[in-house]
Formats: C-alpha cells, sequence, structure tokens
C-alpha cells in the first residue's frame, strides 16, 4: 500500500529564529500589528510503501531521525493517510 | 603529511585548500571524491568548504551520508586525522563527529569579510602551539552561528574542545566580535578525543603573502608542528 506523510519540521521554541523575527516585524507594514511570534519552519510531503499504517509511520519517523531534521535544532511532527487508489 | 581533500557536488573551496596544503605547506594531497569510500592511505583528511548538494535541507545533512563519509568516520573512531572548514564543519556536525550544530547566523544574511579569532586553549594540536594573539581569517558563511545544548555546552567547555573563539583585533572576546551570534563565540570546536577538529574561518584564504594575510599559514605551521610531536 502507498501512504502520504505531511511532516512538519519546526525550529525549538527557545532558538532565535531571525527569519521569523523579520517577518513579525513586516506585519505592521501590511497593517497587521496584532499578529507576533512569527516562527518558520518546513514541511515536506512524501510517499512511503509498506504493509500496513504503523509500518509506514515507522519508516517516516526513522527519515525524520536520521535525515529530515536535526534534533539539536529543530522538532519534527507528522501524520500519515493512505493513498486512495483511482 | 599525505592528505585527502574531499570534494562534494557543490564543494567550491577545495582548490584554495589542496593549494594551501600543498604548493604552500609542502604536504602530499590528494582528491577523495565523495562517491569513493576510498581514503587512499591519507594520514588526515579535510573537508574544505562549499555548498556542498546545494546546502538542501540544512548545509552538510546531505553530504554526510555520502559512502566517502562512511569511511571517514571509521578513521576517526580509530583517531584519524580530521579537519573540517565551514561546509565541512557544517558535514561533520551533521555526522555526529563534532558536538553541536551550525545555524544560520543570527543576521539571516550571508557574512563574507575578514573577522579576528584567537585559540580558546592550548589543548590540542590545532591551537597548542599558538600565540595568544587575535588572528585574521576571513569568513564566508551564512550558517555559521553555532549552537549546543546547555549541557554539552558546559561539557565540551570543559574539556577544552572548543579550539577558537571570535575575538577583536585587541583579542578582546566580547558581542560586537561575535559576527552570527555563536555561542561563547565559537569558532571551531573539537571531538573529545581531540582528532576531529572544525571551524567556520577559512584559514586557506589567509595562507598565502600574495593574499596579503599569512595568520592562516601560521595556524596550519603550528598544527602540523604539533602533530609531528605527537607521532
Amino acid at each position: 500500500m502507498t501512504f502520504r506523510a505531511d511532516i512538519t519540521i519546526m525550529p525549538h521554541r527557545a532558538l532565535l529564529d531571525p527569519q521569523g523575527k523579520a517577518v513579525t516585524k513586516s506585519m505592521g507594514n501590511i497593517g497587521l500589528p496584532g499578529i507576533e511570534n512569527v516562527r518558520i519552519g518546513k514541511h515536506i510531503q512524501l510517499d512511503v510503501n509498506a504493509e500496513t499504517k504503523e509500518e509506514a509511520e515507522k519508516q517516516v519517523k526513522t527519515a525524520c531521525d536520521k535525515l529530515l531534521a536535526n534534533p539539536i535544532m529543530e522538532v519534527c511532527e507528522f501524520s500519515i493517510s493512505e493513498l486512495e487508489t483511482a | 603529511m599525505k592528505i585527502g581533500v574531499i570534494i562534494f557536488p557543490g564543494s567550491n573551496c577545495d582548490r584554495d585548500m589542496m593549494y594551501a596544503l600543498e604548493n604552500v605547506m609542502g604536504h602530499e594531497v590528494v582528491e577523495l571524491w565523495h562517491k569513493d569510500a576510498d581514503l587512499q592511505n591519507v594520514e588526515m583528511v579535510v573537508l574544505p568548504g562549499g555548498f556542498s548538494y546545494g546546502d538542501y535541507l540544512r548545509s552538510g545533512a546531505i553530504a554526510r551520508f555520502s559512502p566517502i563519509m562512511q569511511s571517514v568516520i571509521e578513521f576517526a573512531n580509530t583517531g584519524g586525522l580530521v579537519l573540517g572548514v565551514c561546509n565541512g564543519f557544517q558535514v561533520l556536525c551533521e555526522a555526529g563527529l563534532l558536538p553541536g550544530v551550525l545555524l544560520h547566523n543570527n543576521s539571516h544574511t550571508f557574512i563574507c569579510k575578514n573577522v579576528f579569532i584567537s585559540p580558546a586553549n592550548h589543548a590540542s594540536a590545532i591551537n597548542s602551539g599558538l600565540k595568544p594573539k587575535a588572528y585574521k581569517i576571513p569568513i564566508a558563511h551564512g550558517e555559521g552561528r553555532y549552537f549546543i545544548s546547555d549541557e554539552d555546552l558546559k561539557k565540551i567547555e570543559d574539556n577544552n574542545q572548543v579550539i577558537f573563539r571570535y575575538c577583536n583585533e585587541n583579542g578582546e572576546i566580547n558581542e560586537a566580535a561575535n559576527p552570527n551570534g555563536s555561542l561563547n563565540n565559537i569558532a571551531g570546536v573539537c571531538n573529545e578525543g581531540k582528532n576531529v577538529f572544525g571551524m567556520m574561518p577559512h584559514p586557506e584564504r589567509a595562507a598565502d603573502e600574495n593574499l596579503g594575510n599569512t595568520d592562516g599559514q601560521d595556524i596550519f605551521i603550528a598544527f602540523f608542528e604539533a602533530l609531528k610531536l605527537t607521532v
């Protein structure tokens, strides 16, 4: 079966995010001074072939732990859904 | 010494590094292609600067899984000498051969200029022979902010694993002298075994009198002298 994973990788809350800080400051320029604390991360989508959803989750977790995120600076979360076959 | 300089797709400081090590320092230098697992019996491996894999995902994150890196990891774990400069430092951190990680500069800009670094101590071969003064070495990076957990920061500081700190031309270590927000002005670190070294500044760009700055050459000279003493 084929599953689709949606993965979100964000910088640790405690880390200074200069990109997010710059964007927060720009909110005033577009008339939205009420928006604060912008933090910017990554969204990754991938497909995984597995017999079960549990197996798919295991593969995605390994991918996150080994390559997609660096735990010293990032937090990684994902959700998995079965891809509908036509 | 026989030294291997690794070339990843996107490495661009390999030529400068090879020139400094071979033409200036007089060592035998070979190119190590990232897809080859063979280290060609070198006595030191150098990972040069550049943008391996376009800095995609995270700087050094993809290069760390190149076939050559498996050999470098085994080599390092048996005490082999490894030096990573700039992107090379990033690859070594991603590979777990050096502690910590390099984040985007806190200015979120690419910084290309001369800075000053001073030896943090004289505890390893790369700084044991250096004078306690400011060395002028160029940096050129977008992701040079050294970061590590509080717990591990204490460990590496207590263990003298910090090798260089950013300072001003008088050797003073302060915020104004820190170009990128690195914790404790850390410009370079080594591993526990003190055989793997990483630094963000480029000594190979200050190693030839034709460039008007030989402070990098002084660092290389002291490094190789200290290594002779350990043989």
